[in-house]
């Protein structure tokens, strides 16, 4: 964990990689790093990065998103300041990108410079809970199918075992079950998994590296 | 029992009309429901159905009329502009008797409107959308797991009466994530001895078609439906009652306004107030007993929709005017907080809110 200096977070659609993205880009702010979180979801308007904005400006996070996220402009519009994730080397960058390989498109016109400077982790986050990764064939396929769309090769593997509220011990023990089990078959690593924060303790210690989750804020009746 | 799954609202609906049966989908994309088409499309191929977008909303609904004639389980989805698209094709899906499922993931109108969520199709789900006498079946899922076990009782009920289910959802709805359980029994099979599958053993051709030639025989044929109709009035009504036992106000909301209501009910309680809920799962048929019941106890009705004031009038219709119906509503993409709605109760217990 926070070992390279960007950090893009892949992964099937409502795998979790906003709540991840946004959690690890503050946890390297705290760590006194200065950060940007770029928010490359040309896919869903929806439950975006820029809802966890108050968190992220708490914690000296930069921002950086479409000009029309939380608009009525249903564009897949990047921020043309998103080509500094890769031209300012000054600081740490969170890429949060869309979901599947229709997400990963927007690597695209990134993938060479990020290659080039070879600093960086494409970790692929997965929640087994998710109807499509629920096994290993399943979950293979979508890496392959964002690897071949984003042109870059994964180098780990983000266990977020998780169902929502009814999220239990057991969820995630079975989530680092899972994750090993494709570890061992991809040759990829676990680099964390991810806990919301009031669940860790108990048998979780026993994991080697958990990234704690607060969740974005959204009003209790959802 | 099996694992639950987290699922999208989007993808429950469509996996949930998969478990169905269905095997049809034809569509064309629009936010907030494109996943429910996405998910088709990885989906149907693995398992033999057709996934088709269609070149517009219009081609769509045709394509699930056609299927349907041919007595399969056929759904389609949109958001709030495209159903407006089909809505010519659900009025004759209405003038055939021919079952169909329908999505209707709302976002804020009239016209392009935004891509924010929305319950302002309420009188286009319930009040016609298309020409002509007819109702749809209108289902009002409040949670992903109803997202799930009402598309999978839609088809049921389309096939039980011939009829058009039309879920009615909203953006949010469609976007939000809940774990989900996928055990949802076994799919009950109807006859179709109208449907046009070649004339077999039997004398005579099947023909399906909303058009008559002759005023009497057009006439009986809308009886006849409007007395199936009335069954459906009387035997598929679903609602959901909360805290009303010793309720003075009424609180009525569908969907994801109700989900934000409960809130607003449980804080009024816990300030004292004796507030309830009655929740419409079924839209049509209105739960108007239930509305009727309660207006013999409460004082006072509050409806709290994501629009700028639709079901109030049925509510005022279901309790003949007999207590006051107060409303409370955000468009244009917001949705009320819990506050929100607990103020307006707050103005009405102290006698301070006009009357719808």
């Amino acid at each position: 964990m926070f070992d390279k200096r960007v950090t893009i977070f892949l992964g099937h659609y409502g795998s979790g990689k906003t709540f991840i993205s946004v959690n690890y880009a503050i946890a390297l702010a705290k760590m006194n790093k200065a950060v940007s979180i770029y928010d490359l979801d040309i896919v869903n308007p929806y439950f975006r990065t820029i809802d966890a904005k108050n968190m992220l400006d708490k914690n000296n996070v930069e921002l950086v998103v479409s000009p029309y996220a939380e608009t009525n402009v249903d564009l897949p519009a990047l921020n043309a300041k998103a080509y500094k994730m890769l031209d300012d080397l000054s600081r740490y960058a969170v890429a949060d990108i869309g979901g599947d390989d229709r997400g990963a498109l927007a690597l695209g016109r990134f993938y060479e410079k990020i290659k080039a400077e070879d600093n960086y982790d494409a970790l692929f986050v997965l929640n087994n809970c998710r109807p499509e990764t629920r096994d290993i064939e399943g979950a293979i396929q979508i890496m392959k199918e964002i690897e071949w769309t984003a042109k870059l090769k994964f180098t780990g593997i983000v266990n977020n075992a998780n169902l929502g509220n009814e999220t239990t011990e057991q969820t995630i023990l079975r989530g680092v079950d899972f994750t090993n089990e494709l570890s061992k078959i991809t040759g990829l690593p676990v680099k964390f998994t991810a806990v919301r924060r009031d669940l860790i303790g108990g048998q979780l210690m026993k994991i080697k590296e958990i990234l704690p989750i607060d969740p974005i804020k959204y009003g209790d009746w959802l | 029992m099996a694992e639950k799954v987290l699922m999208k609202g989007n993808e429950a609906l469509a996996e949930a009309a998969i478990m169905a049966g269905c095997r049809y989908y034809f569509g064309y994309p629009i936010t907030p429901q494109t996943e429910v088409a996405a998910y088709m499309s990885k989906r149907m191929p693995k398992i033999g159905g057709t996934f088709l977008q269609a070149e517009s909303e219009v081609a769509a609904i045709n394509m699930v009329i056609g299927v349907s004639a041919c007595g399969k389980r056929v759904m389609t989805s949109s958001s709030s502009p495209g159903i407006s698209l089909k809505s010519e094709g659900i009025s004759y899906l209405a003038g055939c008797d021919l079952p169909a499922l329908i999505i209707n993931v709302q976002r804020g109108g009239p016209g392009l409107g935004g891509i924010q969520p929305s319950q302002s199709d309420y009188f286009q789900a319930l009040k016609g959308g298309g020409h002509g006498d007819y109702k749809l079946i209108v289902l009002a899922p409040a949670s992903i797991q109803e997202m799930v076990d009402l598309t999978f009782k839609g088809f049921d009920l389309a096939d039980k009466y011939r009829m058009q289910t039309m879920i009615l959802a909203d953006g949010t709805m469609g976007q939000m994530m809940e774990p989900v359980s996928l055990e949802l029994g076994q799919v009950k099979e109807y006859d179709k001895p109208w449907a046009t599958t070649g004339t077999g053993t039997h004398e005579g051709r099947n023909v399906v078609n909303s058009l008559s030639l002759s005023p009497a025989q057009l006439e009986e044929w809308n009886i006849s439906r409007y007395e199936r109709y009335k069954i459906v009035e009387r035997d598929e009504v679903m609602y959901e009652e909360f805290m009303m036992d010793d309720a003075e106000i009424c609180v009525v909301a569908f969907g994801i306004a109700a989900r934000v209501s409960k809130n607003a009910v449980m804080e009024a309680r816990a300030k004292g107030m004796k507030v309830g809920m009655i929740r419409p799962i079924t839209l049509w048929p209105f739960p108007k007993d239930a509305l009727k019941n309660a207006s013999k106890k409460v004082k006072s009705f509050l409806s709290v929709e994501l629009n700028m004031g639709q079901m109030v009038d049925d509510v005022k219709l279901a309790i003949d005017c007999e207590k006051p119906v107060y409303f409370y509503g955000r468009t244009g993409g917001i949705i009320m907080t819990p506050n929100e709605v607990l103020n307006k109760l707050i103005e009405i217990e102290k006698g301070e809110a006009k009357a719808w």
